[in-house]
Parts: C-alpha cells; structure tokens; sequence
C-alpha cells in the first residue's frame, strides 16, 4: 500500500486551512465560460458508481473548460456490471491512459482504496456516507461570495447528518476556520456521536435553538424511505424541522439558506425558502463549476 | 527400521536442560530439567537431577519451557476453501507460534456439522503437524435452527459445539444446546452478536465510525447475548458456556456475574482485542477489520484488568487468514478476521507483560492451563509427569520484527507486518519431537 498521488482529494478531514484557503483562491480564478487550456491532453476518467446531476456534469464541465478530454463510466453498461472490483477497474482505467480518476462510490473509503494502488490522482466525487470533498469546497466557495470571511460564523446544519457525506465534509470544513456548528434533526439523523466529528460541534434536537442568531443554514436532504425504518413520522419530521418563512425569521437577518440538492419542496424546505431571497441554492450549484476547476488543476499539477 | 550410520533416529528421549519452567498448573516457576519419553513426560526435577542418558538433549538456558500452548480457536478452512489456508500450512504456522494444540471452527465449506466431517478432520492425511482438535456446528449447517448430534460428534473427536461465525440466536436453540451440551459434559462455545443489530456493519460504533461512515455495530450487540446465555447457564445445572472471542466491557461483566453465580462459564479473548482499538483502523485498513471488531479504549482496558485478574480464561487467537483479493476490496465488502498464529505470544508479551506488567506465569497459564480446563483436554496444559509431551520453550526477552510476507500461513491478512516486539518461540515440541526450531 503506497501513498495517494500527489493531487489528490479524498476528503477535507485532513487537508490543513492554508490548503483549502490555497483552492478557494484558485476556484475564484477560474472562469469556466472563459476556456484556459491548462489541462490540455489530459485524459480524465470520471467513474460513477452512483448516480449524480450536479457533480457529474460540473466535474465534466471543468475537465473541459480546462482543455481535459473526459470519459464516463458507470456502474451499468460497464465491466462493474460484470463484478469488476474497483481495483481492477482502477488498474484497467489506469492503463488506458486515464491521468486522473474522479470517483463516486456507494462504499465509504473506495477512493481510499484505488488511491493507495494507483499512482495517479483520484477525486473523491462523494464515497458513501463519508465524505464528498467537493460539495464541501464549493459551499464554503458560496458561504465566502456571500460573508467576508469565516470569522465568527455560526452556522447550522439540519436533517438526516448520518447518512450525509455532505454533512461530514463540511463539519471539517468550516470548524477548521473556527466556525461554529450547531446539528439538528431527531436522533435518528443526529446521534449524540455526532459531536465528536470535529471541535465546535454541538448537537440540538430543537430546530428554535439550532436558528437563533445563525448566519449560515445547510438543509439536508431527507431520503422518505430513509424516515420508513425509523420512529420519526414523515408528518413529525415535517412539523418539527422544515424550514419555513416563519422559522427563518429566527436567523441573522442576512443568513443565507444553502441545500447541496436535491431539494425535495414541501419536506426538508417550502417552496418559498427554496425559492426566497435568502436562499443560494442555484448559487451553490453554479459554483460547482469553478471550484472542480481549481480541484482538477491542482490534481494535475497545473496550480498556478 | 532403518539405522544406517547417516540416517537420524527417531528419538524416543528428549531431554530439556537448564531451562526455567512455568507450569501454573503444576504451581511451578522455577528452573527445571524435563525428561520426555515415548511421547509422555517421564521426568520433571531440579537442575542436574535427572539421572541416565537421553537420545536428545535440549540446551534451554535463558529460556522458558513452557507446557504447549493451546489455541481455542482457529479457522484453517479445510474443507473447502484450501485457497486461504490448509491444516497443513496452518499448523505449520501455529508450531511456529509455539502452539501444541489448536481447535478448529466448524464454519468451512461444507460445515462441519456430522462426525464423518469431524473424522476427516482429524485424519492424518490431512497433515497436522501439532494437535488438532475439532469443534463441530452446533445446527445443522450452523443454520441456528436443528441442533447437531452432539453425541455423535463428540464420540467422533468433537471437543465442544458452535456456531461461530454466527451466534445461537434462537433462545429456545440454545437453550437446548446448553440441556444436552449438560448431559454429554459438552461445552456449547458462543459467538456473540445480536445479528439483527449488526446487520451490514463493518466496525464498532462510535466516533470512528461516524466519522468514516461506516455502519457500526453497537457494544450492546455481544452483551446482550452474553448476558441471555450467561442467564441461562445459570438455570441448566451443569451446563457449559464458552463465550468467544469477548471484547467488550459490558459482557465481562455478565461473564462475572456467572462466575460469582458458580455457573460454568469460561472465555476467551484474542490478542488484537488486547492490543487495538477501533481508531487504527484508520483510513479503510481492512486489515483491522474482523468480527468482532476493534473496540472501545474503555473496552480495551476492561479486557486488560480481566485478563490480569482471572476474569478471563484463555487467549485464543481467532486465526482467520483470507486471500488477498477478499481484502483488497471496498472496506464494507473486505472478509472479517485476521491471521494470529505466529504474533499471539508476542503481543501477550510486548502488551501484556512488558506494559503492562502481567507476571509471566498468569500470562503463560492463558495459553495453557486455561484453554486446557475450558476444553477438558485431559493430560495436556501442564507438564505433570505422565502428561503428553508438548512443550513451548520461548525466550521472553528475545527483540524481533514481525514480517507478514514471511508468515507460514498462506494467507498474510495481519495488522501488525513490521511490528516491532519482544518475546518469541525458540522451539515447538508435540508428542516429544521437534516440530519448530528457530533457526
């Protein structure tokens, strides 16, 4: 088992605060309706073991604004149909001439895995319940276009953070700059262990007390057939954590409402929110662009 | 008989001298020469005492003999899955762990669940190189439904009954597993976990789990089983529970309320389990990853104080090797277990004795006088005149590096590859004859 290549991103849990600073810096530098051929030549695989809109495509978007060609394979209509492993995927992506393999994978630490037996770069395009590194970047890419800095923020993240790789991510994220974060949701989302992920962590079970004063408020989605297994009703979850106009009313007045998608209108958020001033979903998702950008140039060694 | 002039003879007398011997069985710490003969111990006595000639002498000065150890718990996947491990490539590993004896698993391919699979087993085409003593399935086909022939099984060489692998679920099931183990003086051996907690888990739930997000089993999943059966040992006069591989706090404490309670109940715990917790798993290392998994530090150190205080009864190594293409896989996919053969002793050493001050004598008694009374392995885990002749010499201070690649088992699924230890095997004897020397 070797060290992962240098360019890659398997999380944000162990990237140090100068080098997430060093790839926001790089992302607002990126223009993707303005093509820099940096990647030029650079054969980039994206392997989706998952299903995705928003990653796959604005990775896509990114390899080609930097002059990258791409390949897509996924999980059907590939040799995985035929039980493949990930390594011998990997191995065999790898030989074709791939420089660079972004991942998603249903199981927590895949990248983890081809990283260690390949000496390219891998992207972690979400693995799991994990990490999804890139969601992470972006967010904090948006939380920066709109606060000036990290400074003093509160922020707050409610629904199912379990299951959620997006959670986790930013969990490390943004209490690496001192953020503070406060959890919500039943205990079924929000076990009490939750805290433990990073410093400046704190579990709430009251949706009251998790707004109060926050500047920054991350929906999560919340999967129905998730809530099927559990104690707490679709009804329950609905009156005690949606997000509505009224409760909104309870943050900063200038906080932002952020949702890494998709939304689901009438459950984890109304329409109104979704759709209201504060809200910078549509945001988030135009910057996915310009940071995967950043992440794929640093990848490949063409940072500057 | 062949006795040309070049042509070794078999030796019918081994003497060890100068050694210093622990057998806590026999109360004895001291240096002793042993006289083996015909396969039995002939002679236990002070330095120099022992009188006559032998055909082979053994020079154990700065070492310590040591009755055979003996490995409750093993999975040397014959028959069926030869690709991980064979009896043969597996003894050959446990001789070199300085292991006498070791009690095989029943969950290969098929299960061994009749006593022709038993019988096989201990048939010497298979190749043992030290001794070999079966555990039959306790189901039929460990299913957890219709118990075995425990009767048969035993008469065939069975030395207890269990699932493992799997728990005895079913309370009705082993209930009666612990009724007719009663009857026949037959331990029934627990793998505990409450499957139905555990379900598509991969590592012990806590902060390490949430924060790699793996699914996790919680600590309650082992002890509450253990607590059921301990329960219910206590209501079957007579019955025999072992519970395997014991890695939590809370069923330590079910297993003393059992002891106190004077119910027959034993464990065992592994070495990993006293050495690692859940954290080194670190970034996906399947080599961390077995069943049950790492625990807690409070559960580490709930073992520590049970092993120095005779809570627990035996270490047992739950050698479980697998091919590498079973852990080079997605960590929620990798097989569950670790090999343990050749780093048991090591471990109990450099953890337990260097660190943390465990008397060698307590130490040496868990891997002998212990697992033999768990068992009934009558005549073995002491070296009392007339015993079987297996002994362990072992030098307790010797400085080694522990290399997977060199392993004897075929399988090099280990945590602890280039592990720097103290304490290692110098020789291995079963049945009066070498069958491991350190070169």
């Amino acid at each position: 088992m070797n060290k992962p290549a240098r360019g890659s991103l398997l999380g944000i849990e162990h990237l140090d605060a100068k080098e997430i600073l060093g790839l926001l810096k790089l992302a607002r530098r990126m223009n993707p309706l303005k093509a820099r051929p940096l990647l030029r030549g650079k054969r980039i695989v994206l392997l989706f073991y998952e299903a995705s809109t928003r990653t796959r495509s604005s990775f896509e978007f990114a390899a080609k604004s930097l002059g990258a060609m791409t390949t897509l394979v996924q999980s059907s209509g590939s040799s995985i149909e035929k039980g493949e492993s990930v390594l011998d995927t990997g191995y065999t992506l790898r030989a074709v001439g791939a420089d660079c393999i972004v991942i998603r994978h249903p199981s927590a630490g895949a990248p983890h895995l081809m990283a260690r037996h390949l000496d390219i770069p891998v992207i972690n395009a979400g693995d799991g319940m994990h990490e999804h590194p890139s969601q992470a970047l972006l967010d904090a890419f948006t939380i920066l276009k709109h606060k000036k800095s990290f400074k003093g923020l509160q922020a707050t993240i409610i629904g199912d953070i379990y299951h959620s790789r997006v959670a986790r991510s930013a969990c490390h994220l943004l209490t690496k700059f001192g953020v503070k974060i406060i959890l919500c949701g039943p205990p079924e989302f929000v076990p009490d262990v939750a805290a433990t992920l990073a410093p400046g962590l704190r579990v709430t079970r009251h949706i009251e007390d998790a707004l109060r004063g926050t500047d920054v408020i991350m929906l999560l989605r919340v999967q129905k057939e998730r809530l099927a297994g559990q104690k707490i009703r679709l009804q329950d979850y609905i009156a005690r954590y949606q997000m509505t106009t009224a409760r909104l009313k309870l943050a900063k007045r200038d906080a932002i409402v952020m949702h890494p998608g998709p939304i689901i209108r009438g459950l984890e958020l109304t329409a109104e929110v979704a759709d209201g001033p504060q809200s910078v979903i549509v945001d988030e998702v135009h910057n996915g662009v310009p940071t995967r950008m950043a992440i794929l140039a640093r990848a490949l060694g063409k940072a500057k | 008989m062949l006795t040309g002039k070049n042509q070794r003879r078999e030796s019918a007398s081994l003497l060890i001298k100068g050694g210093h011997l622990i057998d806590p069985a026999s109360k004895i710490n001291a240096p002793m020469d042993i006289l083996l003969r015909d396969g039995r111990v002939a002679e236990v006595a002070l330095p120099n005492k022992i009188r006559g000639g032998a055909d082979e002498k053994f020079d154990a000065r700065d070492l310590i003999v040591s009755p055979g150890f003996i490995d409750l718990h093993v999975h040397l996947r014959e028959p069926g899955q030869s690709y991980k491990e064979t009896i043969a490539t597996g003894t050959t590993a446990a001789a070199a762990g300085g292991f006498t004896s070791v009690c095989t698993m029943p969950n290969t391919a098929p299960v061994v669940d009749t006593a022709e699979w038993v019988s096989w087993l201990r048939n010497a085409e298979r190749g043992a190189v030290v001794n070999l003593f079966p555990i039959a399935a306790a189901t039929r086909g460990s299913r957890g439904g219709t118990l075995t022939d425990f009767a048969a099984l035993q008469r065939a060489g069975a030395v207890a009954v269990t699932d493992d692998g799997k728990p005895i679920l079913d309370d009705d099931v082993m209930r009666m597993a612990l009724r007719l183990g009663a009857e026949l003086n037959f331990p029934v051996v627990q793998h505990a976990e409450d499957s139905r907690l555990t379900e598509n888990c991969s590592m012990h739930a806590g902060p390490t789990s949430f924060r790699l997000g793996l699914r996790a089993m919680p600590a309650s999943a082992e002890a509450q089983i253990v607590d059921r059966d301990v329960t219910l040992a206590q209501q079957i006069r007579e019955s025999r529970l072992h519970v395997a591989h014991l890695s939590t706090s809370d069923a330590l404490k079910a297993v003393r309320r059992g002891k106190r309670a004077r119910a027959r109940v034993t464990c065992e715990v592994t070495p990993h389990h006293f050495t690692l917790i859940d954290e080194n798993v670190g970034e996906y290392d399947t080599n961390f990853k077995m069943n049950p998994p790492l625990r807690s530090a409070t559960d580490l150190e709930a073992i520590l104080v049970a092993l120095a205080d005779g809570t627990v009864d035996a270490i047992a190594t739950d050698h479980a090797p697998h091919a590498p293409h079973e852990k080079q896989v997605e960590f929620e996919r990798a097989a569950f277990g670790i090999t343990g053969l050749e780093t048991a002793l090591a471990l109990a050493i450099t953890k337990l004795h260097r660190e943390q001050k465990i008397p060698l004598p307590r130490i040496v008694e868990l891997f002998t006088a212990g697992p033999a009374r768990v068992f009934d392995l009558h005549g073995r885990g002491s070296l009392a005149r007339g015993n079987f002749a297996d002994v362990t010499i072992f030098d307790p201070k010797k400085r080694w590096t522990f290399e997977a690649a060199k392993s004897r088992s075929l399988s090099h699924n280990t945590p602890f590859d280039g592990w720097p230890f103290a304490g290692k095997v110098v020789a291995t004897i079963v049945a009066g004859k070498f069958v491991y020397r350190l070169e």
